[in-house]
Formats: C-alpha cells, structure tokens, sequence
C-alpha cells in the first residue's frame, strides 16, 4: 500500500541548507477523479505518519492513525475524495531522515540532518502532488503541528488549495508550549546514548532521552480531567510502598507509552518535529500582523478547537479565525466540547465528526463529487473497537 | 418553529452584495437565503453546537462564539449590516451590544418580540406573564430576560445615539400602520450611527 516517491531536484530549505535528493512515502486512498479535483492531504503532527487510514493485509493490527476519520462512508469519504497521507521529510516511518543513509557519506545523516520547518514541509508536498498530477488540493487537512502546514498551504500555495481544516492548532506556539519542547529535548540530547544525534553508529538508541520526552508530551497531550477519570489516583498495590519503584497506575501506564514510543520512534526526528513546531510563526514576516499575514490565502477554511485542550487552547484557534475574519477569508469555526483534551482531534467524537463530514460535504458539492454513497458512519472504526486499539494513537 | 416574517423584510433592506454580520444565526438559514438571493458574504455567530452544525450543513460561514464576545473581535466598520434577530430580548446587555452592532456594521437591524402587543398586555391584565406564539415559554424557564416594547426599543435607539431609518410592526407577515405597538407582535428596527 505505501509508496515511494524519489526527488532528485534539489530543495532548499529555510534554513539555508539544501537536501540534494529526497524519498517521500505516501499511501492514497479513493481514486483521483478525471479533473483531478477531489485530491485531500493529510498533514501529520509530531509522531505520526503516511499510514491514515485502513491496514495492511499482512499487518491487520496496523490501522491508520486517523482511520476513525477517512474511508468508504467516514466523515472524509474516500468514495468521492482521494486522499493522500505523507511522512514528512525529516520523518522515521520511510521518508527521508536523519535516520537515513546519506549518500555522499554512505552513512545515516544523524546529527548533520537539516532542521526542516512547516514551509519546507509543504514545499516537499506540493512537489509530490505535482508527481501525483494534482495542481490543486480539494483540502489538506491536520490536527496540532498538521494544522500549521495545512494553514501553512494555503500562504503558500494559495492558487494550489480549496480549503483548509487546521485543528487543534495555532498560529505559533505559545512561549509554554516552546518551554514544554526544550524540556523534551533536553530529555533527548543529554541522554548519553545519543552520541550528538549519531547514535546509529553506536548501535544504539537514546531510549530513555525518548522515553521521558514522550511521558512528559503524552501529559499534556491529554487533560487533566480525563488523567482523573481514567487513572485517578488508583494504586497497583494496595498500600503505599515508601519507595520510588511505580506505584500509581498513572505511572505505569506513562511509563508504558514512553517505552512503547521509544522502541519505534526516532530520537532526532522527536528533536526535528519540535523544532518545527517551535520555529512555525507565518506572521514573523509581517511583524507580528496575523491579519496580514493570512491574507494571501483564498482558501475557504474550518478551524475548530477542543475545550478540554490546554496545549492548544480554544484561545489559540480564535486568534486564527480572528485573523481570517479580519482578512475576509471564508472560515467557519467550532470549539469542541470533548473532554479529551489536545488527542481529542485524533478521537471519535461524534458532532467534531459530523462537522467535518458537513464540511467535506460541502467541498464535495463544490468540485462536482457527487453525494455519499454509504451513509455517513460515525463513532469509529469498528476494527478499532474489535481490537480494542485504544488509546495508542499517534499524538501531536 | 414560528414562521420568520422578519427575514423577508430584512432580505428587502439589503443590498447585493453587502457584507453582513447575523448575530446568533440559528441554523444559518438566514444568511444562506441571502447569500443564495443577494450575493451577500459575511458571518453567522452562533453559540450552540447543535445550530453550528446545522449552520455548516447549510453552506454558511459560522464562527461559534456568544456574541459579545463574537462582535469584540471584529473591526470597527468590518459590515454592510449587522443583525441581531429575534435575540435581543435573550442578551444580558441590550444597551451594550446595541453600541458594538454600531460600532461593527455600518448599519443595524434588530427584530425582537413586541411586548406591547394587545395579547400580551391582556395577559398581564389577566394577572399573568404573556406565553404566545412570538414569547412562547412560561416565566419560569425562558431565555427571555429583557423584553420590551416598540416603544422602549424607540428610547434604547435615542438614548445610544442610533438613527432609525426604517422601523416595522408586522404581525403574522403584514405591517401594522394603525397602533403598530398594540397591534404588531414582532418589531423590526434598522438603524444606524449618525
């Protein structure tokens, strides 16, 4: 199912640097319609990847991270659109990255990986729909860090994109939120394993940097409430132990993701994602004047918030809309009331599913793509609820 | 859901074309007649989930918000037309969100139950709050916190430095000429800062 796609053309980053030739692996899901109008991108955040939606036959336990979402008869349909999921460059799940081989060395890039920014990101993207023949997007869709490039699209290829679902996101991270990178960073960079980001060559990774990056991030990826409700403040045993082994299963279940997260992900692609994150600012070049800054867009946008997410607050998503409202721009807003907190974009809530159906349904009547075949399905995938697959979704 | 004679009228004051602000959108209805018959462009504000969505299914821009908060963030002048319909009566400050509709649009348009109507003046002299088609919920559970009549909407508008250009009380569609405070249950106003 996942392709491949080579680029021997040159990209020059925001960061002056230049990737000489790059790989992107990409899945698509649908078929492209004769006009070639119906194309929607996934943008993945922090930790995920080309793998949206469905599974591989030789890998049924594989479901894409927002399978919830896009399919035959899911919010996103992929009767009616073609929907594209990317690793990004930068990434561990295929595409270029430090992990790998950097041909004029013949050794993994590591440490002498570029930082790659939201721009550059895109950059590669529209170079792979131009391979895919798509000169314009139906939408490019993501949650968190997705969101950005997906706003990040229609500043930069505004004649190349009909709509935008930026969720979850905002226009740059708050100084909490770049304080909250650097400590996972620093979980990173001073575990001895990383070797200054050559650790492949020692044959080893810096799990425990990784680990605790990821403990620290999954916290706040979820609220407060939903840590309540789901671990409270339960012990493994029944009395207290006085000593620093884990006793509450908030603990065991921190310190499961973060072990689970640091067997598969790539310690300088967490290092690179971040700084992403951190460095995403489209109104740095206009002096602060977010207004000004999107006005280039002609994209129709839907922007839409969770109440419970404290990492990227409702706040943050109307300084978006405030912005496009201000510019003119087509932009409908809603601020979900999901308990989950920042995942909530990743999760099966029903009205936040119905709005984005409503909403595709909308760019579906507008590219000519006709009605849905299936009925709308909502409340996730039922593999999902077979399996039990919960929880263990690729956050930010 | 009672018939809204108000959006007709308001479709007749707008221009093509125009930018418009609906204050609490509902479903959106409004603003997609008059995008589908004035080329308009704008905004809903609407702070009910359900209305949101409803909203979107039919093709409008809908910005959930409340609507003080909504009408803070836009700009001064940002529109044509900024209407508040069948809504007032529900804000907790009339007088306020009067200043910011001014202060936003170009002009107003408020519709909102006549208080004054006969029925609901015979209610009172029954010893009872009004319940009718336009003020349909018992005292007890409406959202209805600051009604008022034609007339005192006509004090609001003096005491806010708001001109009135246009000012109808219709009942069940027809516009009232004779009595129009005893005899219309629903008062459309359209006004702006002088």
């Amino acid at each position: 199912m996942a392709q491949r796609a080579g680029f021997l053309e040159p990209l020059i980053l925001k960061a002056g640097k230049t990737l000489a030739s790059y790989e992107l692996v990409y899945e698509t899901y649908g078929v492209l319609n004769k006009d070639r109008s119906n194309a929607v991108l996934v943008c993945h955040a922090l930790s995920g990847n080309h793998h949206v939606a469905g599974y591989y036959a030789d890998a049924p336990e594989k479901i894409g991270w927002w399978d919830n979402l896009i399919g035959p008869g899911k919010p996103l349909d992929t009767d009616r659109f073609f929907v594209i999921g990317v690793n990004n460059i930068g990434g561990c799940h295929g595409s270029t990255g430090p992990g790998s081989i950097d041909r004029s060395t013949g050794k993994p890039y590591g440490a002498a990986f570029p930082v790659v920014t939201c721009e550059d990101w895109v950059a590669s993207q529209a170079r792979l729909m131009d391979r895919l023949g798509i000169q314009k997007l139906a939408a490019a869709i993501g949650g968190s860090l997705g969101g950005m490039q997906a706003l990040q699209w229609t500043l930069q290829f505004p004649d190349r994109i009909r709509h935008a679902f930026v969720i979850a996101a905002a226009p740059r991270l708050s100084t909490q939120n770049i304080a909250f990178n650097d400590v996972a960073r620093q979980a990173i960079v001073s575990d001895p394993d990383f070797h200054g980001g050559n650790f492949y060559e020692h044959d080893t990774v810096p799990a425990r940097g990784l680990k605790l990056a990821r403990m620290l991030g999954h916290i706040t990826y979820l609220s407060d409430d939903l840590l309540t409700e789901k671990f409270g403040r339960v012990l493994k045993r029944d009395e207290y132990g006085f000593n620093y082994d884990v006793e509450f299963e908030i603990e065991s279940y921190l310190r499961y993701q973060g072990d689970k997260f640091a067997q598969v992900f790539d310690a300088n692609t967490y290092l690179l994602m971040t700084k992403a994150l951190d460095y995403f600012d489209p109104a740095k070049e206009t002096g602060g004047d977010l207004p000004r800054a999107l006005s280039t867009a002609t994209a129709g946008f839907f922007v839409a918030s969770f109440k419970s997410d404290w990492r990227f607050p409702p706040l943050r998503s109307r300084e978006i809309v405030k912005a496009l409202v201000a510019s003119k721009k087509n932009v409908t807003y809603a601020e979900i009331d999901a308990p989950n907190g920042h995942d909530a974009f990743l999760l099966d809530d029903p009205h936040y599913h119905q709005l984005i159906a409503a909403y595709a349904d909308n760019i579906a009547g507008e590219i000519g793509a006709g009605e849905r075949r299936l009925p709308l399905s909502l409340g996730g995938s039922e593999l999902e609820e077979m399996r039990g697959y919960r929880g263990e979704r690729v956050g930010t | 859901m009672m018939q809204r004679y108000d959006y007709e009228l308001i479709g007749s004051w707008i221009p093509e074309r125009s930018r418009v602000l609906d204050l609490g959108c509902g479903d959106g209805v409004l603003l997609a007649g008059l995008t589908a018959t004035h080329g308009v462009s704008g905004y809903g504000i609407e702070i009910d989930a359900a209305n949101v969505l409803a909203s979107v299914k039919n093709g409008v821009n809908v910005v959930q918000a409340d609507i003080v908060e909504g009408l803070a963030s836009f700009g001064d002048n940002s529109f044509d037309f900024v209407i508040l319909s069948q809504t007032l009566q529900a804000m907790r400050n009339a007088e306020s969100v009067l200043n910011e509709m001014l202060r936003v649009g170009r002009e107003g348009i408020v519709t909102f139950p006549n208080f004054g109507y006969w029925r609901h003046r015979l209610d009172i002299l029954r010893g009872h709050m009004p319940v009718s088609k336009s003020l349909p919920y018992s005292w007890y559970d409406t959202p209805n916190i600051h009604l008022c009549t034609v007339k005192d909407f006509e004090g609001l508008c003096a005491k806010v430095g708001a001109e009135i250009l246009d000012e109808r009380v219709i009942h069940e569609g027809r516009t009232r000429t004779v009595l129009p405070n005893l005899r219309g249950s629903l008062g459309v106003f359209r006004f702006r800062r002088p």
